[in-house]
Order: structure tokens, then C-alpha cells, then sequence
């Protein structure tokens, strides 16, 4: 009978300690869940300051600017039906060019421009993230512009 | 020519694995012998798609730009090194690899397995047969490497310069070797589901299986690390990336499961426990390359996708998980577990460890799994960040490191009395909290996590060498160090690693700076002189070689070359990270973008004691595999 017991006490301990390591799960979680955002997305909502998420699109030709002294740099990405502004501060990842898709991710400011932390740029010549070519979708004639673009560039 | 031959093979191969899986229904009432065919079929499969394999080979190093895999994996101008790399290097041939190594177990598993019964091996054979059946035919349905191009092209688009590089040669094969080598242990676990019952015997025969696919696992990781270390360019060794993590699952689930089969040798207890983690193991692994090949995760591994094959992966994913747990459910009440044990006993701490990394397993899948679903139901693209991955997984591995370094010598050696062990745990506590304290010296720098990760590698280390040494004395005997040095050996490479891990993590330096030709920089106790700026030609690009001397207390230590390449057959740009690697630290340097005339942005990168990580995982390996050997040797000698 006391053997029952202590076993009892044993198994109530873990199961307890186990959903309160469960709840510290899930709430750690949804405090690291990053958003992805289109450039049209941004222009229709609102954020909250310093809070973090991911923008992807194209990047505008023409659009980058360097610094000759630091590592800064200004860019525009694009859907194709709206533009952000990006600066970073950083070294740029070596299939980053005008044309490319990019993925950023940081946080905007009020005055519209997005401070980027981290630039992706992906290690193939004719990729386009996921999440680009999805929200490029989204909008049938931007679509048609795409393509159209993509074969005078060829 | 060679194509058709290869697709043949392929096809050859089909229809041996159906003829071995259907051997036992159909001929069964024809002929007594129908045995001898499925065990001379299981042996066969492995020689006809290693031809196949070869011809692959071969058409790549005759730049058979005919067969569409190698004209867009391959070019003429590629070193003959990385042709036949290449051959695993895209999607359909390592395919092609996976299912070369799965028909290399069924042999294996073939040729060890007559110690079984007949009626055991027949099942255990049939079920890795419809394996390699539903490999192939994935194989060929979705991804041929022979399929011809429609109109030859002259040349081919040429492999991707990341993957040119030994680790890419290595680092497929051995994570393969790994993935797949859990469908022994998976197959012998629906058997045993089968046959209603998992004798200690047969623990015994799967445990080493379940050991081999184990240090595969944890070589073909640690390889994927070690190269993402030096040609990614980031200077990290790990990034919770989805496809890591999808190594990562199965290798957390298949380290429990090699605990659980020990007690489950030795106490016939924790059966079902232990077939349902086999299941779970190689479902994970099966997960892991849907993940990686279909395309739905963004990564180095996944160039060019096909849905269709993702879907294939899936259903494919479905059945084998799907059905595995259907026949568990249906079979699970014959198998008797005795669940009596103690609470402080050996069991309940084997317990703690399997829940401990089942757990951390499935936080893992929670951050990769999550996104993806949220993502193909259409409500939101989201990404987890690393901080989850650090919160939720560190914390769960810190008693698990601490067991470690206890458990062993609490069981495993004499049975002491209980006051013997608190005295034992008490005094090599303080000792070994001394030692920590004391090994601070020798370090720059610490936190109170360079503290922990110190106090975890020399409790783990201390304790198990004083067991090894103690046992050893006592008995005099070499049979005694040899049958427990493999454990020893692995549980002091976790140590290693987790002394490695926690230093570089805490005490790493990076800098991202803008530097001139001829400008000189301090970066801990070294000078950095950017010294020259060269234009080099390679067998295959141009590149740009920096050169870089570095000088510690007015010396010249070492001359580093980071390199940026322009790869001409695809115009594609590369950095090469230049390294000066050390058992005490990495120096590590990185070419950025040029700013301005001979001004370039740089990264250098200091890591204490990176290159601890991968000596302590390859003495996992080396532990795994020699546990593997004295028990063989041990089996040998009690049979003699």
C-alpha cells in the first residue's frame, strides 16, 4: 500500500511538471513566431513599434544604394502593386542583385522605412521564396506584369 | 545506352522486392522452398542497384548529357571528384542512393538474421521488402535520374558551387546510412507487432542495428554542421534550420531508443514503449526527407522541387505511419510488459532519459511542423525563431547531461549500498564544482552558462572515467574495459560537445568591419593585416583571393585566404571562408561585399574551442560502433 502511494505522488509529481514545462513551451512559442508580411500587407495595416517580422518581394532595379564608407545600404523591394523602402546595415548575401527575390527581416519604422536585421537571399539562381511567388499570385495582373518583365530582362 | 541499362537495373530491382514480398502469400502452398526465395531475393537486391548506381557513375564521367539529371547536376569542367559526387548531389539521385542503401541493409539484415526463426525472418525480410517497393517506385514514377533529355544539350548547367565540396561528397551517404538503417530496426519492430511478443533475445539482436543507424546519424549531422561551418560563410555550426531539425527528431528518438532496448534486454520490461519509439524513429526519418524533398521548406537541400513528389512522399508517409500504428493498436495487448519497478531504480532513470528526449523531440517538431500546417491551410506565413528553439530545448538537455554522468555508475557498477552512493554523489559533487572553479583560469571570459557547460563535461567525464578505472581494478581483466568503453566513449564525446557548444556560444567574438587594403585590425589578442588583394583562376571559376596576416604578440602566426568565386559555367557567385583552425580556437575570415576601390567589408570571427563539437560527436561514433564490437566479440566468446 505505501509502495501504491509513492507511486502516486511519482507520477502526479512529473505529470505536473510536465504541463507547467508544457505551458512554458507554448508561451515561448508565440513569443518567437515570426510574421511574413507582403509589401501591400504593411500599407494596409498597422504595427506595433519594434515588433518583429519578415517582408519579402523583389528588389526594385535601380533601387540600391551603397554607402563608400560602411556597410550600409538602401533598397526597394516590391509585389509588383506596392514598394517598401529597406536599410541595412550589414554584409549582403552573395546571390543579393536588383531582379532577385529577398526575404528581410526586422521591424518598421514610423516613417515608413523597414530597418532590416537579417537579409535572405537564397543560394540558387532561380529561386524565388515561397512566400513571394504566393503573394505575387494573389494579384492576376501583377502576375502577367511579372512575367512580362522577367523576359525583357532575359 | 547507359540509361536504359541503369533504368533497367532499377526496373530489375521492382520486381525482385515484389517477388520477395509476394513469395510467402502466392508460393507458399506451391513449394516448401519459397524460403530459400525470399532469402536469396533479399540478398540480390542490394548487387542489381548497386549496378544501377554504378552506371550513374559511369554516365556522369562520360558526361552523358543525354540523361536530364546530369545535364542539369553536371559540366564537362567539373573536377571528376565532384562528377561523382554529383551523382547524389540532386534530388533523383540520392534517391537513387536511399534506395542503394536500404537494399545494402536488406542484405545485411539477410545474412545476420539466421539466428531467428524461420517464421520471425520470413515477416522480418517481407516488410523490408515492401519498403524497397515503395522506394523504387517513388523512384520511378517521380524521379528517374535516367530520364532522357528531349534535345541534347551541349553542355550541362553545371553542379551548384555549394555543393562542390568534400563535406557534400560525405555528408549524404552517412546521414543515409543513418535514416536508413532505422528500417531494420523499424521492420523488426512490426514483426515483433506481428508476432505478439518482443523476447529479450530479440532485443539483444536489434540493439546493435539500432546502434550502427544511431552513430551514422550522428556522423552524417555532425558532417551537415561541420560544412555548413565552413562554406556557408556565417561561421555557425548549428541553426535550427527545419531541415537540421528534421535530422535532429529522429536522431533524439533513435538515442532513446538504444536506452530503452537495454532495459528491455535485461528486465523484459518497457516492450511497447520501445516499439512504438522504433515506429516513431523511422517515421521521423521518413518525415525528414518529405520535409527536405519536397520542397515545401526553403533550404540548400531543395534547388528544384516537384509537388508531385512531395505528394507521393506524403501518401507514402501516411501508409507507413498510418499503417505501422494500426498494426501496433491491433497488437500491443498480446505483448505482456511487467511493469513493476522500483522508483529509484535503473528503469525509472532510463525513463526519465526517454522522456526527457522524446519531449525534446517533439518540441523540435512543434517549431517545424507548426508553420508548415498554418501555411497549407492558408491562414499565415510564419517563421519560429531560434530563441524558441534555445528556451525550450537547453533546458530539457541539462538533466539529461547531468543523468549522464551519474546513472552509469550508479547501476551499471557494483551495487552499492544507498549511503555508499549519496556519500559517493556528495564528494565527487564537490570535488568536481572545484575543479570547474579552478578550470576557470585558463579562460578570458565566463558566464554563469561557461560555468555549467565546464561543471557538465567534467562531471560526466570525471565520473565515467573514475567507473571505467574502478571496475577495471577490481577485476583485472580487459574484458571488462573493452565491454564498457564504448559507452564511456560516447558519453564523454556528449561531454566534449556540450563543453564545445557552450564555450564558443558565450565567448565567441564576431566582427563585421570595413577594411582597406593594407589596414591592419585587433580582434581578441590577434592583428589581422589585410595585405593583398589577387586574382586567381580555378578549374572551374575566377575568384578574387585575399590574402590575410595574422600576428599574435608581434609574430606572424598564419597567412589566410578568404576568396570570393564567380563560378562561370552558371555564373554563380561564392564566398570561401578562410580558416585557420585549432583545437583551442578557430580564427575564422570572410570577404563581404566591396564598398568602395580596394575597400571591402569583412567578417573575422573568433571560436574558442568550435572544433570540440565535432570531436565529440565523432567519439559518439567511434563509442557507438565499438559498443557494437564487444558485444559481437562477447557473443562470439560466450558461444565458444
Amino acid at each position: 500500500m505505501k509502495k501504491r502511494t509513492l507511486r502516486i505522488y511519482y507520477i502526479s509529481f512529473i505529470l505536473i511538471s510536465l504541463s507547467i514545462l508544457f505551458f512554458f513551451f507554448i508561451q515561448t512559442f508565440n513569443d518567437n513566431l515570426l510574421f511574413y508580411r507582403s509589401p501591400s500587407q504593411i500599407s494596409q495595416n498597422e504595427f506595433p513599434e519594434n515588433y518583429i517580422f519578415r517582408v519579402g518581394g523583389v528588389v526594385v532595379d535601380g533601387s540600391l544604394v551603397k554607402s563608400k564608407e560602411s556597410t550600409d545600404v538602401k533598397f526597394e523591394v516590391t509585389d509588383y502593386n506596392k514598394n517598401i523602402v529597406i536599410k541595412y546595415k550589414g554584409i549582403l548575401p552573395d546571390l543579393f542583385r536588383e531582379g532577385q527575390g529577398v526575404v528581410v527581416r526586422g521591424k518598421l519604422m514610423k516613417n515608413g522605412i523597414f530597418f532590416a536585421e537579417e537579409v535572405l537571399a537564397k543560394h540558387d539562381e532561380t529561386y524565388m521564396p515561397p512566400e513571394i511567388s504566393d503573394s505575387l499570385k494573389i494579384n492576376d495582373k501583377s502576375l502577367q506584369k511579372t512575367t512580362k518583365s522577367m523576359n525583357i530582362r532575359k | 545506352m547507359i540509361s536504359y541499362i541503369g533504368f533497367f537495373l532499377i526496373l530489375l530491382a521492382l520486381l525482385n522486392a515484389t517477388l520477395l514480398v509476394l513469395s510467402k502469400p502466392i508460393f507458399s502452398r506451391i513449394t516448401p522452398s519459397y524460403q530459400n526465395l525470399i532469402f536469396s531475393t533479399s540478398k540480390i537486391q542490394f548487387p542489381i542497384i548497386f549496378l544501377s548506381f554504378l552506371c550513374l557513375i559511369f554516365a556522369f564521367l562520360s558526361d552523358d548529357f543525354s540523361i536530364r539529371y546530369i545535364s542539369s547536376n553536371s559540366n564537362s569542367s567539373l573536377p571528376y571528384f565532384y562528377k561523382i559526387s554529383a551523382t547524389w548531389a540532386g534530388h533523383e539521385g540520392s534517391l537513387l542512393l536511399w534506395c542503394l542503401i536500404l537494399s545494402f541493409w536488406m542484405f545485411l539484415a539477410s545474412i545476420y538474421s539466421k539466428s531467428l526463426d524461420s517464421e520471425f525472418r520470413i515477416k522480418f525480410l517481407s516488410i523490408m521488402g515492401i519498403l524497397n517497393i515503395g522506394f523504387l517506385m517513388f523512384l520511378i514514377f517521380t524521379s528517374n535520374p535516367f530520364e532522357q533529355n528531349i534535345s541534347v544539350p551541349i553542355d550541362g548547367k553545371d553542379l551548384n558551387p555549394l555543393l562542390q565540396d568534400f563535406g557534400l561528397i560525405v555528408h549524404p551517404p552517412m546521414l543515409y546510412m543513418g535514416y536508413v538503417g532505422l528500417s531494420v530496426v523499424f521492420s523488426f519492430a512490426i514483426t515483433c507487432c506481428l508476432q505478439g511478443d518482443f523476447k529479450p533475445e530479440w532485443a539483444k539482436w536489434i540493439r546493435p542495428w539500432a546502434l550502427i543507424s544511431w552513430s551514422f546519424l550522428t556522423l552524417g549531422i555532425a558532417l551537415g554542421s561541420w560544412w555548413a561551418y565552413y562554406e556557408l560563410g556565417w561561421g555557425g555550426w548549428w541553426f535550427w534550420d527545419p531541415v537540421e531539425n528534421a535530422s535532429f527528431m529522429p536522431w533524439l528518438i533513435t538515442t532513446a531508443l538504444i536506452h530503452s532496448l537495454i532495459i528491455c534486454e535485461q528486465k523484459s520490461i518497457f516492450k511497447n514503449w520501445t516499439i512504438l519509439l522504433s515506429i516513431i524513429a523511422f517515421s521521423l526519418s521518413l518525415l525528414g526527407t518529405f520535409l527536405v524533398r519536397s520542397g515545401i521548406l526553403i533550404s540548400v537541400h531543395s534547388f528544384a522541387n516537384d509537388p508531385a513528389r512531395g505528394l507521393y512522399i506524403l501518401l507514402f508517409l501516411t501508409l507507413v505511419i498510418g499503417g505501422s500504428l494500426i498494426i501496433y493498436i491491433k497488437n500491443t495487448p498480446k505483448i505482456k510488459d511487467n511493469n513493476n519497478f522500483a522508483l529509484f531504480s535503473k528503469e525509472s532513470f532510463f525513463l526519465i532519459n526517454n522522456i526527457l528526449l522524446v519531449t525534446a523531440a517533439f518540441t523540435i517538431l512543434l517549431g517545424t511542423i507548426y508553420p508548415l500546417v498554418l501555411d497549407l491551410i492558408g491562414l499565415e506565413k510564419i517563421s519560429v525563431g531560434i530563441p524558441y528553439y534555445n528556451i525550450v530545448f537547453l533546458p530539457l538537455m541539462i538533466p539529461l547531461v547531468l543523468l549522464a554522468g551519474y546513472i552509469p555508475i550508479l547501476f551499471l557498477s557494483n551495487n552499492q549500498s544507498a549511503r555508499n552512493n549519496i556519500k559517493y554523489f556528495l564528494v565527487s559533487f564537490i570535488i568536481i564544482l572545484l575543479l570547474t572553479l579552478f578550470s576557470l583560469i585558463f579562460l578570458d571570459s565566463y558566464n554563469l552558462n561557461v560555468i555549467i557547460g565546464i561543471f557538465i563535461f567534467l562531471w560526466i567525464s570525471v565520473n565515467l572515467l573514475y567507473d571505467l578505472l574502478q571496475k577495471y581494478m577490481k577485476t583485472k581483466k580487459i574484458k571488462v574495459l573493452m565491454s564498457n568503453i564504448g559507452m564511456t566513449l560516447a558519453h564523454i564525446g556528449l561531454a566534449v560537445f556540450v563543453l564545445g557548444a557552450t564555450v564558443v556560444e558565450n565567448n565567441k567574438i564576431e566582427k563585421e568591419l570595413v577594411m582597406n587594403i593594407g589596414e591592419k585590425v585587433q580582434v581578441s589578442d590577434y592583428t589581422f593585416f589585410f595585405s593583398n588583394m589577387n586574382e586567381e583562376i580555378g578549374p572551374n571559376y575566377k575568384s578574387l583571393k585575399a590574402e590575410f596576416k595574422i600576428y599574435k604578440d608581434g609574430e606572424l602566426i598564419s597567412k589566410l585566404y578568404p576568396e570570393k568565386r564567380l563560378y562561370l559555367s552558371n555564373k554563380m557567385p561564392m564566398t570561401e571562408a578562410g580558416i585557420e583552425p585549432g583545437l583551442t580556437k578557430d580564427l575564422y575570415i570572410v570577404l563581404g561585399n566591396l564598398i568602395d576601390n580596394d575597400k571591402w567589408s569583412v567578417r573575422i570571427y573568433h571560436k574558442p574551442l568550435i572544433r570540440l563539437i565535432w570531436i565529440g560527436a565523432l567519439m559518439m561514433v567511434l563509442g557507438g560502433i565499438s559498443s557494437v564490437i564487444s558485444k559481437k566479440k562477447q557473443l562470439r566468446n560466450s558461444i565458444e
